[in-house]
């Protein structure tokens, strides 16, 4: 990929600052989510909750629907791409969505390696828990970052720790004496020229939204309140009783996250949100959050 | 940093999502103070407003619920300068092709994602001799197209089939990012039209400072 190209795309990640992304899995879904505001969509077959129960393999959605997802709207259309599945990276770009999410939240198709994203010229957004994560995946290609919280879980105490796992490393960074960085990085696993960038940058290098387990207006204020540059919103908006007022109230919530009284107005009259699953009582193995090298 | 402020007039650049770190972030390197326009109360005592990039139907549906959009276009009606920027452009177009128009105060005919999707999206340099006499490094990212202009808009830089800026007395659309690039040439000309008096300490419009990454520091977060 050309550094031209590399730079374009984390501009577009730039232009959804204090936005939206909503799943969706259907064009009628779609057409909500765009209409209540959304800056793009995620084209799914399944949303994490749903692919949770069904349990099985997840794969790549079927082109023929993300295909009519994109001609139904004129937001951005994301993808999800099983992690080390670089032939489904390869479909998507050929489909030319706009972007793809490398997602945990899909069966991993490589337990060691995930996609080379600079071969592309089609961005990744990719999932991270903690500092090492977010700049592997960077390092990988990625031109955006999203906490991994724990999809589909209606939980946002996942999307929190990794938030604030990543402010902690970025702060320990920050203040360090360059001559500690070495071993930081490497206790750590970090990039050793990523992590003197983040040193300087006093950030991620690139756009970083909230993710997974975000279910109210007050779930998105709060992640952005901890530093998101934005909100992906998977489960939380077409498991709600009312997904049109879940999606217009989330985006309320994530321009206003500053403002109490307007998340307030933004939480009033809501209906119930999605169930919420307990985390800590939940088996390893039915995290998703630890999928990722 | 250059930090003085030329002119006591305040630029506002409407605060509801995309990219407005930016252009606030430009607005200082030409010495103008920048205001984030969040409610109303913001458009108070304001030279110009800047709308920014980011999705126009997200913005139009945040004017709307928050009741920004009568307020910006009372202020418009007592001379309020507005520039456009992307998705700001087609907010203020008096026709969307295939689509309402949103504000409708220039009389421009625009047509959304014109070049196709991201994989479309690219970066040149043209030169623009009304806004500047050197040339200017452009960035469309998911742009739109202006593909008319009435009679009382001036052309600022014309492309092969379309305009990508233009102005009349009150208004100037651009559809391409000039915050995203390190060119001030863009902002230098609409302070310019606002009737602030922006800072010029080098020869260029270039700011060799400027990193993609500028934007961070004066992040809400930094």
């Amino acid at each position: 990929m050309a550094e031209n190209r590399y730079l374009l795309n984390t501009q577009l990640a730039q232009m959804l600052k204090g936005g939206v992304i909503m799943d969706v899995v259907n064009v009628e879904q779609a057409q909500i989510a765009q209409e209540a505001g959304a800056v793009a969509v995620m084209a799914l077959e399944r949303v994490p909750a749903d692919i949770r129960k069904h349990g099985g393999v997840a794969r790549m959605s079927d082109p023929d629907l993300i295909k009519a997802i994109k001609e139904s709207v004129t937001i951005p259309v994301m993808a999800k791409a099983r992690i080390g599945h670089f032939v489904e990276a390869q479909i998507l770009q050929a489909l030319k969505i706009d972007y793809i999410d490398e997602s945990e939240v899909l069966t991993p198709a490589d337990e060691e390696c995930h996609i080379d994203k600079t071969c592309f010229e089609i961005p990744f957004v990719c999932g991270a828990r903690n500092l090492g994560e977010a700049l592997r995946r960077i390092a990988e290609g990625a031109a955006m970052i999203r906490t991994k919280g724990e999809a589909g879980t209606g939980n946002v105490v996942e999307a929190v720790r990794h938030m604030r796992t990543m402010n902690r490393e970025i702060r320990q960074l920050v203040h360090m004496p360059v001559e500690e960085v070495v071993s930081f990085a490497k206790n750590n696993g970090l990039p050793y020229e990523l992590a003197l960038e983040v040193k300087k940058l006093n950030r991620l290098p690139v756009v970083n939204f909230a993710a997974g387990g975000i279910a109210t207006p007050a779930d998105a204020a709060l992640m952005m309140q901890l530093g998101c540059d934005g909100i992906f919103v998977g489960s939380g908006i077409f498991k709600s009783s009312d997904p049109v007022r879940h999606a217009l109230a989330i985006v309320k919530a994530t321009a206003y996250f500053n403002d109490p009284e307007k998340v307030l107005e933004a939480s009033l009259d809501l209906g119930d949100a999605m169930p919420g699953l307990d985390i800590a009582s939940m088996p390893a193995e039915e995290r998703l959050a630890g999928r990722g090298w | 940093m250059r930090l003085t402020i030329a002119d006591a007039g305040v630029m506002g650049v409407l605060d509801l999502q995309g990219g407005v770190q930016e252009h606030l972030d430009h607005l200082q390197r030409i010495g103008i103070a920048g205001r984030p326009v969040k409610r109303a109360t913001d458009l108070d005592g304001l030279a110009g407003l800047i709308i920014p990039g980011g999705e126009s139907t997200c913005l139009a549906r945040l004017l709307d619920i928050f009741g920004l959009r009568a307020e910006i276009e009372a202020h418009y009606r007592q001379g309020l300068k507005l520039w456009g920027t992307c998705a700001g452009a087609i907010l203020l177009a008096r026709e969307n092709v295939g689509e309402a128009p949103f504000f409708g105060l220039i009389d421009i005919a625009v047509s959304r994602n014109a070049f196709g999707g991201q994989l479309d999206s690219f970066n040149i340099e043209k030169l623009a001799p009304l806004v500047a006499r050197e040339p200017i490094p452009l960035t469309f990212i998911r742009a739109p197209k202006i593909v008319r202009t009435g009679p009382d808009v001036r052309v600022l830089l014309s492309m092969e089939d379309y305009v990508a800026a233009a102005e009349d007395d009150q208004i100037l659309v651009t559809v391409f990012h000039p915050e995203l690039t390190p060119s001030l040439a863009f902002h230098r000309y609409f302070a310019r039209k606002c009737g602030l008096c922006p800072a010029r300490d080098a020869a260029t419009d270039r700011d060799a400072d400027w990193t993609p990454q500028s934007w961070f520091r004066f992040g809400p977060h930094a």
